[in-house]
């Protein structure tokens, strides 16, 4: 009977994924791919985060915050991929594995830098094992501020891409 | 000739309706989990999306990367046109004969597991190998479940037993042919992926079985390999609600009949896709050494079932 006690579980908590937020303006500096519009499958790289930024993704796809409900689906491989969401600092480890999985990835593809240190190198700046921030080793076509961004945010920016 | 339309209508609905039933399963599990979903069209969008992207293969790997998921989508479509989901006229020349059927299956299982093996990582040569044995276990019991139906019609062609239940309803509720469509559902769910066998939304690639073997496709050949293994979940669902509820199916090609068949085949379709994504919700997937252990006992399901089919006629 534990399914029975599962199903009441399921009933009593109804939908907890908060209202949508009205759709964010489009950011005329972001320059997104018709193709990309209402489906995008995101590979995650942590390519030396202090783990802050990853449990704020983590919230985003999450059932409270849902950003799966615009049309954003994590996925396990670049391959399938068409949008890299990018946290941390670059370190030296982590400069090749950072390349060769954005040119896994298929075109049209964008790169999204999420949290301050992705950004600028935030509070690591100048750190002896820090290669520099994401746009100092790839492109980057999308900012995500913050210490750690609101998952809020992660979700905007993710709109801006799937337009919905 | 008529049946040659036919089969040309019952494809193309399939087409259509394969994104929405993915798409329906999806957002049921998705409310379930108190989420909002998707929406039931995303599949469709997925699909789209993929083939305006360029693929991408990996340094050395062979055309096997590229032909792989063709084959996987041809044998897809073949099963879709065989077997009887809108209609029960066949082609006399190919019949939805079981065997052709399940060797069809078998085609597509085999072109995944090559595809698996061909982008030379561990996890794609792992999924094959699991993906080789759920198959070695599921063939059979598709064949004897099947095969207990048949004993009562006398015939192995799949549209002809749905027609006969569908003419004898006392057929359904037979015990040989309970057991039968138990042990095809179990079957069914092994073979598409579906918990507790596999998970299809799982991003740990140690216990990823389909997942595991399509980590190296990219676009369009990823397309293909989603839209083939979709249908194949579209033609073994529909068989066994067609099997289960014999009823709407049309059985000439008037249009008032063809129309009912399309309309009985989206609702019963959905339907067991919406109790499928329900019941996975309340599962946890099985170790990969416990599910032999399923599939085994799906078997002596259709064991019985076919010993009963002998014994009570």
């Amino acid at each position: 009977m534990r399914w029975l006690s599962l199903l009441g579980v399921i009933r009593r908590t109804g939908r907890i994924a908060e209202p949508a937020p009205p759709r964010p303006a489009p950011d005329p500096s972001v320059v997104v791919p018709d193709a990309l519009r209402g489906s995008v499958q995101v590979r995650h790289v942590d390519a030396g985060s202090c783990n802050g930024c990853e449990i704020e993704v983590g919230a985003a796809f999450g059932p409270v915050y849902d950003v799966e409900r615009y049309g954003a689906r994590l996925v396990a491989s670049p391959r399938h991929a068409d949008v890299l969401a990018v946290t941390g600092v670059v370190t030296h480890n982590m400069v090749e594995p950072l390349v060769r999985t954005v040119e896994a990835t298929p075109e049209p593809r964008l790169v999204v830098a999420i949290g301050d240190c992705a950004r600028n190198c935030g509070m690591f700046a100048g750190g002896y094992g820090v290669a520099g921030s994401v746009s100092d080793i790839v492109d980057v076509d999308l900012e995500v501020p913050g210490c750690p961004p609101r998952p809020e945010a992660i979700v905007a920016a993710l709109r801006q891409v799937t337009g919905r | 000739m008529t049946a040659v339309v036919l089969i040309i209508v019952q494809v193309l609905v399939a087409l259509a309706v394969t994104p929405l039933l993915l798409g329906v399963m999806r957002q049921v599990r998705s409310r379930l989990e108190s989420r909002v979903g998707a929406g039931v069209l995303q599949p469709y969008r997925d699909v789209a999306k993929l083939l305006r992207k360029q693929p991408l293969r990996a340094q050395g790997s062979s055309p096997i990367l590229v032909y792989a998921p063709l084959v996987l989508l041809v044998s897809s479509l073949m099963i879709v046109a065989l077997v009887p989901l809108i209609t029960t006229s066949s082609l006399v020349t190919i019949p939805s004969d079981l065997f052709v059927v399940v060797s069809l299956l078998l085609v597509g299982t085999v072109a995944m597991a090559v595809l698996g093996l061909d982008g030379g990582t561990a996890f794609g040569g792992m999924g094959s190998s699991r993906h080789m044995m759920i198959a070695a276990l599921v063939e059979p019991t598709v064949l004897m479940s099947v095969y207990a139906l048949s004993v009562p019609v006398g015939s192995s062609t799949l549209s002809t037993i749905v027609a006969a239940r569908g003419l004898d309803p006392a057929r359904v509720v037979t015990p040989a042919g309970l057991l039968a469509v138990v042990a095809l559902v179990i079957v069914v769910l092994a073979e598409t992926g579906r918990l507790p066998v596999d998970n299809p939304s799982t991003h740990l690639e140690l216990t990823m079985v389909h997942e595991a073997m399509i980590l190296e496709s990219a676009g369009r050949d990823l397309a293909w390999l989603e839209v083939g293994s979709w249908l194949r979940l579209t033609a073994l669902l529909g068989l066994v609600v067609n099997l289960a509820l014999p009823w709407g199916v049309a059985a000439d090609a008037s249009p008032l009949m063809l129309v009912l068949g399309v309309v009985a085949l989206v609702v019963k379709l959905l339907a067991a896709g919406a109790i499928v994504a329900a019941a996975e919700v309340f599962m946890a997937k099985l170790r990969l050494f416990r599910v032999p252990e399923l599939l085994a006992g799906s078997f002596v399901l259709a064991f019985l079932a076919v010993t009963a089919s002998y014994l009570a006629g």
